[in-house]
């Protein structure tokens, strides 16, 4: 509940601050791939490792500031954004087994593997087109978009609000988890997705194929980061702040507080679905576990210990949860679910502006 | 019955009930209420707590559906419409307690309120024209609130809120104005400016008042209309009303 | 059980006249002289009825038969099978069989068991007469039909007659058949009515009327057991929804980690069957002394969380849903490390495995019974609870009118700890019942947790009538709606159906009006 990046209440000496950090945290990270090229006996020399997971915090950055954008500013608290993540990151699975070609272990010409397995004869209709990439990347932004404005559109003209819209679509990513391990579905069940080989001509898995994805993932954020402050500094965000404030209010000035949350929502599934669409070529691998409502609920966890409502809060929630979950995983693999559970608890009882409100001036 | 019939020759009413009830279960939050509001009318709407003074203004603004009933505001049939659409007919509400967005400033909150385009996408390309500042920094002056233009709303005193919500109505320009309570946690200056400012409007507007405080409703000068048990009691000048055995009787006890 | 059968058969033996004991002595003549000698005398044993056949018929059958030079005939613990006396074995050789007569003895060993002692016995042995029908089983079978009592023996004895007799000549005996089957209930009957129907084309209508009949009790059968079986998954979810309806309902505090209660329910069950386990006397009782405990357990967490977490966050419920989340993962995380990620089993009571059978083949299993059963029990519990007692009259009163209630001297934040712990203790409750159908594992609540909020919100919420009404119609439509569906579409078809549903009442099925309700 702090001020907002867009609005011109009084910015204190800390926020110019964390602004240049992030400058300076831009530009450090986009030296990573070109320090991975250098000789690996120089002090300089960053790992594929390091590269990978920095490519794939990117991707969890821009999921983090779609949920943002729904929750710290207009309110709508989903906890199914890992569905539009997942959804997109399945689309972007499909353009990627479709390359695999003949490669695949049964060596068939078109089917992927499982389908082979499974006795598909021919490619259900909806994996047609998913062999041109540009149809994969449409597919990754209207798919989680379509779903959005569909539930959306049903829950906010009922004017289902707070935690019952929380339940709704934690129930959508669940019923798509569920649906998703049917092997029947046509992909892939269980196993999705993996034993990618090439995207748009480059052999995954080189230090080419790294850069290429970690810049595009790194261009993803800035355009979400550039998009997600028109939106909050437009008159557009402060409708979005006072229907998060007063719903009921802003009807009576004469807003469609429904056509006003479903654009927010929509474009904020978008942008999750891209994300999810640049995560998969980076990891390697995508089943249905992303459709997990824990995974959807550690993302707004971010969030909030960022600091909801201001951009820069779910940037650095993002980075630094993933983080400490990189390291505690491999330190004390144990631990990581007290920590996440404490996080929880901590942030919400102590920490409600989140670490960003250690940075900025409470507003009165 | 029909009061239409009765007053018929005047021009045609701007917004108009008839036989209006509201039941919340079982209990009858209006009573077959008819009002008729004519273009330019201010009317004062008095009554003790209960009377569904409230609830009248529910039905008009589409936040409560009534169980039966005309509503009519020009040739729109409220009953049918949304809150958002019924504020964009041009009806603005000031509800009892004072409610804006705490997390706005005081130029934001009277931005929003400001008669633009209201779509998502409108309002993403909005830019603030040099026309619509003036307008805003003049409603600032009107009500008070030049010098706290950019803090935020929730900062402000009751009486402070009380103004930049009287002054998001003003920006709304609304043929009708639905205002309740307006005077309450204000000086007896401030009272009587928001009289002066209301009377001021009515010419144009047309201004329901729903207020409490008699003095007020006298600085008014208008008609009143008297509501108990969610109906009319009586209609008048204040000087009738007050005289009204029956609102004697409501008012001062049985 | 089985001594009293023993006995029973005994003076079975006993009663037998001499004459019989004779012809069964006769009977063995040429056991042993040559394959055909042997396949005869097999024949002969099915033929007779006799019960003391059967251990003979099966030695012969494991090559554990031995035969004297003499002739005399030794069943394996050295008993003369003609005399049952004690035999000398000097020189004794087992008696050889081959293919033929094994089949015979096949055919044999089946007629005689329908007459066996034991009743799995006779019923396997009529359901292998079923399976291999022919004319001469005929007999057998009535004969069989006119002594056996047990129903579902019977029922199985009647197919295999009737299955015999439609291989048989006779006109009359075949139309006959046809009727009784109509009578049955069964796929099998219903197989064999088709099957027949091609071979006898003369009584082609008759066994049309009867298979129309069978259908139409099948699928009366099929309704019942769909019913049963969604009431029994509804019951399931008003167990677990029922603590959601305290304390979302009531408080209208959102609690993620009530899945995680669940489960602690489910592992306290599981911790007295183990301390059960040393006293043999109390190990059948574990499971209604596990109800108390579970329920102890899960209050007393849940009173802490409240007074020590929740409290806070009251009038934030975003802030609370993410909390509770978190104190659930932990929860989880802790009993995973404390039990170990696999699942854990809790035995059912004797008196609760089984199933019951009912008149037309339906078919109940006991323990689903119980949890039924024991919903109704917990949803009693909870109304008398709040209805009925002091504390149900301070916790309404709360709920109403905050302020006012803590002015007439109600310690609001003590009844806040105690509501929102009997809303926990519930969800111990239901993992108790959980525990009987579904595995003990660190993740078991979060299976039940977004049902069972689906329950609140389409029953409404603050509505106990309507949490019942939810939860029961939600079991059963996803029981009906598996046939078509699979469970998992099931599942997928019902969460849909619920966000249609709430455009029409987003209040739920039995909206509350007023203060509660707008929240």
């Amino acid at each position: 509940m702090s001020a907002t990046l867009a609005s011109p209440a009084p910015s204190g000496f800390g926020r110019m601050t964390l602004r240049l950090v992030l400058i300076g945290a831009v530009l450090i990270l986009a030296l990573l791939p070109v320090l991975n090229q250098m000789p690996t006996d120089s002090a300089l020399h960053v790992s594929d490792f390091v590269v990978t997971v920095c490519g794939k915090w990117i991707t969890y950055a821009v999921l983090a500031l779609a949920i943002d954008l729904a929750w710290g500013y207009a309110g709508i608290l989903s906890l199914g954004h890992g569905a539009f993540f997942a959804l997109g990151g399945y689309a972007m699975g499909m353009h990627l087994m479709r390359l695999i070609g003949p490669r695949g272990v049964y060596g068939h010409p078109v089917l992927p593997d499982f389908m082979v397995f499974l006795g598909y004869q021919e490619l259900p209709w909806y994996w047609l087109g998913f062999d041109h990439f540009p149809f994969a990347i449409l597919m990754a932004m209207a798919v989680p978009g379509l779903l959005a404005l569909v539930v959306g559109y049903l829950a906010f003209r009922s004017r289902i609000t707070g935690v019952y819209l929380s339940i709704i679509t934690q129930a959508m990513t669940y019923a798509l988890m569920l649906a998703f391990f049917r092997n029947d579905m046509g992909f892939g069940g269980n196993n999705g997705f993996t034993d990618f080989k090439e995207l748009l001509g480059m052999p995954l898995n080189t230090p080419n194929a790294r850069s290429v994805l970690f810049y595009a993932s790194l261009a993803l954020l800035l355009g979400a980061l550039w998009l997600c402050s028109a939106v909050t500094r437009s008159k557009l965000g402060r409708v979005l702040v006072a229907i998060r404030d007063a719903e009921s209010r802003v009807r009576f000035l004469g807003y469609d507080v429904t056509q006003h949350k479903l654009f927010v929502f929509v474009l904020s599934a978008v942008l999750a679905g891209l994300a999810g669409a640049l995560y998969v070529p980076q990891v390697g691998i995508i089943n249905p576990g992303e459709f997990s409502p824990a995974n959807s609920i550690e993302a707004v966890i971010w969030v909030a210990v960022g600091g909801r409502g201001t951009l820069l809060g779910a940037l650095l929630g993002a980075f630094s949860v993933n983080a400490l979950k990189t390291w505690l995983t491999t330190v004390a693999p144990d631990l990581w679910l007290f920590a996440l559970g404490g996080l929880f608890v901590a942030v919400t009882l102590f920490l409600p502006r989140g670490l960003i409100g250690l940075f900025t001036k409470a507003p009165k | 019955m029909n009061a239409a019939q009765l007053t018929a020759p005047a021009p045609d009413p701007l917004l108009y009930l008839d036989g209006v009830s509201v039941v919340f279960d079982g209990f009858k939050a209006l009573n077959a209420l008819s009002l008729i509001i004519d273009p330019g009318e201010l009317r004062a709407i008095i009554g003790p707590n209960g009377a569904g003074k409230t609830t009248m203004m529910d039905v008009i603004t589409g936040k409560t559906r009534p169980t039966e009933g005309v509503v009519r505001f020009r040739d729109h049939d409220l009953t049918k419409l949304d809150e958002a659409s019924i504020a964009n007919l041009g009806i603005g509400r000031k509800f009892q307690k004072p409610t804006m967005f705490d997390k706005l400033t005081v130029f934001e909150n009277l931005e929003l309120a400001l008669k633009a385009p209201r779509g998502p996408l409108a309002c993403l390309r909005w830019v603030l024209g040099g026309g619509d500042r003036a307008r805003i920094e003049q409603t600032l002056e009107e009500v008070g609130l030049a010098s706290r233009a950019h803090d935020l709303a929730g900062v402000l005193s009751h009486g402070q809120r009380q103004w930049l919500e009287i002054g998001m109505l003003l920006m709304q320009d609304p043929e009708l104005l639905l205002v309740d309570e307006p005077v309450a946690g204000m000086t007896d200056q401030e009272t009587e400016h928001t009289a002066a400012l209301l009377v001021r409007i009515a010419g144009r507007r047309s201004v329901v008042v729903v207020e409490h405080d008699l003095e007020f409703v006298r600085a008014l000068g208008s008609k009143v209309t008297v509501l108990c048990e969610g109906s009319m009691l009586s209609e008048g000048s204040i000087d009738h009303v007050q005289n009204d055995p029956r609102v004697i009787e409501v008012y001062l006890g049985r | 059980m089985k001594r009293h059968l023993l006995g029973l058969c005994l003076a079975l033996l006993l009663a037998l006249p001499a004459a019989a004991q004779d012809r069964f002595a006769s009977a063995l003549a040429g056991l042993g002289e040559g394959f055909g000698q042997t396949a005869e005398v097999a024949e002969r044993l099915g033929a007779l009825g006799d019960p003391r056949a059967i251990p003979l018929l099966r030695a012969l059958q494991d090559g554990t038969l031995r035969r004297t030079p003499a002739g005399a005939v030794l069943l394996p613990n050295g008993t003369d099978a003609a005399t049952g006396q004690p035999a000398d074995a000097t020189g004794a050789e087992p008696v050889r069989i081959n293919n033929r007569v094994r089949q015979v003895l096949r055919g044999a060993l089946g007629r005689l068991q329908l007459i066996s002692p034991d009743p799995a016995e006779r019923l396997a042995a009529a359901e292998a007469v079923f399976r291999s029908p022919a004319p001469e089983n005929v007999p057998l079978l009535q004969s069989a039909l006119t002594q056996e009592r047990e129903a579902r023996i019977r029922a199985q004895l009647e197919l295999a007659l009737a299955a015999s007799q439609l291989r048989a000549d006779d006109a009359a005996a075949k139309r006959d058949a046809v009727a009784r089957l109509g009578t049955a209930a069964t796929t099998e009957a219903r197989a064999l009515l088709i099957e027949a129907r091609a071979a006898n084309p003369e009584i082609a209508t008759a066994i049309d009327v009867s298979i129309a009949a069978i259908e139409q009790r099948l699928a009366l059968r099929r309704v019942v057991e769909t019913l049963f079986q969604g009431l029994s998954l509804g019951s399931v979810l008003l167990l677990a929804a029922l603590g959601l309806a305290v304390t979302f309902g009531v408080m209208g505090v959102i609690n993620m980690a009530h899945g995680e209660f669940v489960m602690l329910g489910a592992y306290a069950t599981f911790v007295v069957q183990e301390l059960c386990r040393g006293i043999p006397w109390l190990a059948p009782w574990s499971l209604p002394l596990a109800v108390p405990a579970a329920f102890l357990v899960t209050a007393l967490a849940g009173a802490v969380l409240e007074r020590g977490l929740i409290r806070h966050l009251y009038g934030r419920p975003l802030e609370t849903l993410l909390m509770t989340f978190g104190v659930g993962m932990i929860l989880q995380q802790a009993v995973r490390l404390a039990f170990g990620a696999q699942n854990r089993e809790v035995v059912s009571p004797s008196w609760m495995q089984g199933t019951l059978m009912f008149p037309g083949g339906i078919a109940m299993t006991q323990n689903r019974l119980w949890i039924i059963v024991f919903g109704i029990f917990v949803l009693l519990l909870v109304v008398a609870a709040i209805r009925f007692t002091r504390f149900g009259l301070e916790m309404r009163a709360v709920v109403q009118n905050r302020r006012i209630a803590a002015t007439m001297g109600i310690r609001t934040g003590r009844v806040d700890a105690m509501t929102f712990a009997f809303g926990s203790g519930l969800a111990g409750l239901a993992g108790v019942a959980l525990s009987q159908i579904d595995n003990v594992s660190p993740n078991l609540g979060t299976g039940y947790i977004i049902d069972s909020f689906m329950v609140v919100v389409f029953g409404g919420v603050g509505s106990l009538a309507g949490t019942l009404v939810g939860a029961l119609t939600l079991g059963v439509v996803n029981k009906v709606l598996e046939p078509y569906a699979g469970a998992v579409l099931a599942k997928v078809c019902v969460l849909v159906a619920i966000m249609l549903f709430i455009q029409r009442r987003p209040k739920g099925l039995f909206a509350l009006k007023g203060r509660a309700a707008e929240s």
